[in-house]
């Protein structure tokens, strides 16, 4: 193992103190493991949290600023926070307009962040929340978890947070981010499996030849493996697996996401292929986003996330966001 | 009867158990989930031992209680709220007794169980940690021994089975032929359990 880490034990905290330094614009609370926004609480604006384990950086604590999270809470590698650090963040943000949780569809964010919604509201703050589900490879069905929350979470936290820098109420901004949620898929596919600092090996065996398809952001393992593909052969079986979900009648939002460990010049080429198969299938792009945001630590491989936008959801997308892992437009 | 300081050996030995197999629990986890079941309990654990050196509860649903609640605080994932409701809600059935019987156990550790189910959405056979914990708790009226070897039983059970729940779930077929790590984790809890009581 060669990581750039001091010991496992101190990964996630040696991490936010980094942070810290290098982001003035946010208050780190790395005791209680929360990211704000240094001005948070803005008065008269909705707030948004977000959080699920760490590893997938700069989601979330490099999405909290202007224009997008208000907190972020970071849980232990690849394990969601506990409540009580969603609570403290929902109590440092509230400016008595409501906070907004968004939570990705994994069973243990899921259950803390229900725990943290009954602390917080016993505290008299007002919580609404929406879960982001958008990952395609995932039958969502009675029998298992339901579909995953990934690369939509960029999306979602984006969208709807312009909505509460414009000072939409907590009703529009959930309502938003719902929108943005089910306009949205996402596929994933793994070209190497991911080394978590603990393990100190990967967590699970794929030989070189190789590829996941349909890998979640955990290091879990996909729901299929195939003889190494081409960049062009991905960007079709993702696209399609995508569109075979999702059939837009007007352009889309774009996500080309890296997991961690494959360079951009790898993930221009794909963004070419994507955006050649999406042509293909008659689906207009309306923007592209391209680079590692929803990251699997040091994960080589790529996903693809298709959000079909409205009038409205590339007004918000376009808006100013002023974040350490997102920035334009002021 | 079962008192106060039996209920803080229960825990204590549980943290020991979960301390020396965290390595075996990862190790299930990496296979259908993403490798981090020991170390979460291991943490949770730690956390409840020294909670109850420093709180000290003086009755039995205090000590379940005061654990519950410290594995909520620290554990994360899945497994911070649903072990945390398992032994929570069993503490609160106890009450304020300052000893109880082990069949007053067998009906709070049923109680901790259906709030578990509840919470998790999930039933017997879905290979969660409720197949090792349904079958201890129903056997835990004839002894401690049966409960022990009912959750030992209930955890090798899941192996041939398909996740339906949580991560493993994912994977669908692929997730056939591995033990749950849940399942195993509560097994290590009763078989704590069996231990303080021989």
């Amino acid at each position: 193992m060669r990581m750039l880490i001091n010991v496992p034990e101190t990964v996630v905290a040696d991490a936010l103190r980094g942070m810290a330094a290098a982001h003035p614009d946010l208050r780190v609370d790395v005791e209680n493991r929360v990211v704000v926004r240094a001005d948070a609480p803005v008065a008269g604006k909705v707030a948004l949290v977000s959080g699920g384990g760490s590893g997938h950086e700069p989601l979330h604590g490099g999405f909290v600023g202007p224009g997008m999270l208000s907190a972020a809470c970071p849980g232990e590698i690849f394990t969601s926070p506990v409540p009580d650090q969603m609570a403290r963040a929902a109590a440092a943000v509230d400016s008595g307009a409501g906070v907004l949780f968004i939570v990705k569809n994994y069973t243990g964010d899921v259950l803390n962040f229900d725990m943290a919604q009954e602390l917080a509201e016993d505290e008299g703050v007002q919580i609404a929340k929406v879960l982001v589900n958008d990952d395609v490879a995932v039958t969502d069905s009675l029998y298992t978890a339901g579909r995953r929350g990934t690369g939509a979470t960029l999306f979602v936290e984006k969208i709807a947070g312009a909505a509460a820098e414009e000072g939409a109420p907590l009703e529009q901004v959930e309502a938003v981010a719902r929108r943005a949620n089910e306009r949205s898929r996402s596929f994933g596919v793994a070209l190497s499996a991911v080394t978590t600092p603990a393990k100190g090996s990967p967590t699970f065996d794929l030989p070189s030849g190789e590829l996941e398809l349909g890998i979640g952001i955990h290091g879990e393992p996909g729901r299929e493996r195939r003889p190494m593909m081409t960049s062009r052969e991905i960007a079709d079986f993702a696209v399609d697996a995508v569109l075979e979900d999702l059939q837009p009648s007007s352009p889309v939002l774009a996500l080309v996401n890296g997991m961690g460990a494959t360079p951009l010049l790898e993930l221009y080429g794909f963004t070419a292929e994507v955006h050649r198969v999406l042509a293909e299938r008659g689906v207009p792009v309306a923007r592209t986003l391209v680079g590692n945001y929803v990251t699997s630590l040091d994960m080589a491989g790529c996903s693809v996330t298709l959000c079909e936008a409205d009038e409205e959801l590339l007004r918000l997308w376009d808006a100013p966001v002023s974040t350490p892992g997102l920035r334009w437009g002021r | 009867m079962l008192d106060t300081d039996f209920f803080r050996r229960w825990m204590t030995a549980a943290a020991d158990a979960v301390g020396r197999e965290a390595g075996r629990l990862t190790e299930l986890d990496s296979a259908i989930g993403d490798a981090d079941h020991g170390i979460n309990m291991q943490r949770g654990f730690t956390a409840v031992t020294a909670a109850l050196e420093k709180d000290a509860p003086d009755t039995p649903g205090a000590v379940l209680t005061l654990s519950g609640r410290q594995l909520i605080s620290t554990v994360g994932g899945a497994s911070g709220p649903l072990y945390g409701t398992l032994l929570r809600r069993a503490g609160k059935a106890l009450g304020d007794d300052p000893e109880v019987s082990p069949a007053q156990l067998g009906e709070a550790l049923r109680a901790g169980i259906a709030a578990v189910a509840q919470l998790g959405g999930a039933k017997a056979g879905d290979k969660t940690m409720l197949d090792a914990l349904e079958p201890a708790a129903a056997a835990l009226d004839e002894s401690f021994a049966a409960a022990r070897a009912a959750a030992e039983e209930g955890a090798l059970a899941t192996v041939p089975m398909l996740a339906r729940k949580g991560r493993a779930s994912y994977l669908g077929e692929r997730s056939i032929g591995h033990q749950d790590p849940g399942a195993t984790s509560s097994a290590l809890l009763i078989a704590a359990l069996e231990e303080v009581a021989r």
